[in-house]
């Protein structure tokens, strides 16, 4: 049970997908124009990564190791399609704002690194686990950063008027997405920073742009010279 | 011809994929601080998506509107998409070892690439024809490619700046960066109405 925590924990903090593992950046950037999307996108993301480490997890045994990633991909492509007739009809409107980005959470980076790096190395009820804390973490990312564009682009949080400013329309826009998630990122490796020096350990490495910070890296099975190509060192 | 001339520019500079539709930033972000490597993977791309959307838009019109299927289009859709890429690989490696040196290594990334998809669901909601989505599909992975290749560009000279902040260095700054050429991107919003 100790065990389970720590991967749940795992998720929200010290992996968190979104400012830790920077993956899944499209939906991220795309959805959190206010509180109420970033919030929906997050639970349909959680749904299905809850379902698909399961199934996937059950599935680990059985699946040979050559066709694995189509077969994820299906299971992962049936939830989706699940999520969306839920959505259709118990959400029509949130599901009309989140738009494409519904049925594109199949090629949510997220979904497909958990389900490669953990549900099909692991039991099922610890993937369970892990999918529930790997989807609180990307929730609580959303909702974050959808709170912050909400308040200072459109003067609301959650639709109630809060602020006493000219709200500044371009962050609700798509440039506003990349700022705010930028400094966000910048201000959360400063903090981590802070923290590592408080607490006297070595500072923790910064985030890779390379093929480190792609989550498909480990899906190109490619040789090791050619990866470094990838990550875009001279060869 | 009007229409489609529009299409294919407002594809390329109004609603760039990356820029304002958000669709494709793990490569953006990924393989953009080089580049020569981000023409390759741009280059992918734009071949990738042209190709999918034409078999995406062949299989919704002629597999899954006849059996009333439409919902299952995104399981329909990732698989024609992962095949396909498979496929392209392959015929790369035997026809065309050169291109396939270059491009070949961006392949198996491109499968999950949300822009190939997320083209191929654009088009579908769009009840695009076929040329017209083709239109879209090459438009659109042209703007994929002028903005990767800007993008790379510019982060370049940024890797060569001392004066970033520590906690700013490397992906925060291209978030910053790609905030910034979006703005400019937004210009060209009044070009077409």
């Amino acid at each position: 049970m100790a065990s389970n925590l720590k991967v749940l924990t795992n998720g929200i903090l010290s992996e968190n997908p979104t400012f830790v593992q920077c993956i899944g950046l499209c939906p991220t950037l795309a959805v959190t124009t206010s509180v109420e999307n970033g919030f929906g996108m997050g639970l349909a993301a959680t749904f299905v990564l809850i379902a698909s480490n399961a199934v996937i997890s059950l599935l680990r045994k059985i699946v040979p190791d050559e066709v694995r990633i189509p077969i994820f991909i299906v299971v992962i492509a049936g939830f989706v399609t699940m999520i969306e007739f839920l959505m259709k009809a118990f959400a029509p409107d949130l599901n009309k704002s989140l738009g494409i980005f519904i049925p594109l959470i199949v090629v949510n980076c997220i979904i497909l690194a958990r389900a490669e790096a953990f549900a099909s190395k692991n039991g099922v009820i610890a993937s369970i686990f892990d999918g529930i804390g790997m989807g609180i973490g990307f929730t609580c990312a959303l909702v974050f950063l959808g709170s912050i564009r909400e308040i200072f682009g459109s003067g609301t949080w959650l639709g109630n008027p809060v602020a006493s400013f000219e709200p500044a329309m371009l962050i609700v826009l798509a440039p506003g997405g990349f700022i705010v998630l930028g400094c966000c990122m910048g201000a959360f490796r400063a903090i981590q920073a802070k923290l590592a020096s408080f607490h006297g350990v070595a500072k923790p490495a910064a985030a890779s742009t390379g093929c480190g910070c792609c989550a498909m890296a480990k899906f190109c099975r490619k040789s090791e010279s050619e990866k470094s190509e990838c990550e875009g060192e001279a060869r | 011809m009007t229409e489609l001339f529009l299409l294919f520019l407002s594809s390329i500079f109004v609603h760039n994929i990356l820029l304002s539709r958000f669709l494709g930033c793990c490569p953006f972000m990924g393989v953009s601080s080089k580049l020569k490597t981000a023409q390759g993977m741009g280059a992918a791309v734009v071949f990738v998506i042209v190709l999918a959307s034409c078999m995406t838009w062949l299989t919704y019109n002629f597999l899954l509107v006849p059996l009333h299927l439409e919902y299952l289009y995104t399981m329909s859709f990732i698989l024609v998409i992962a095949a396909l890429v498979q496929f392209v690989e392959l015929a790369l490696k035997k026809l065309n070892p050169v291109l396939y040196k270059s491009l070949g290594i961006f392949l198996p990334l491109i499968t999950t690439n949300c822009a190939v998809l997320g083209v191929a669901v654009l088009n579908m909601n769009e009840n695009y024809g076929l040329v017209a989505a083709l239109v879209n599909a090459f438009g659109s992975s042209l703007g994929f490619l002028l903005a990767i290749s800007l993008m790379a560009g510019i982060r370049e000279r940024i890797e060569s700046n001392e004066g970033i902040p520590e906690c700013l260095k490397g992906l925060p700054m291209a978030l910053i960066t790609a905030g910034l050429m979006s703005i400019a991107f937004m210009g060209f919003n009044g070009i077409i109405k």
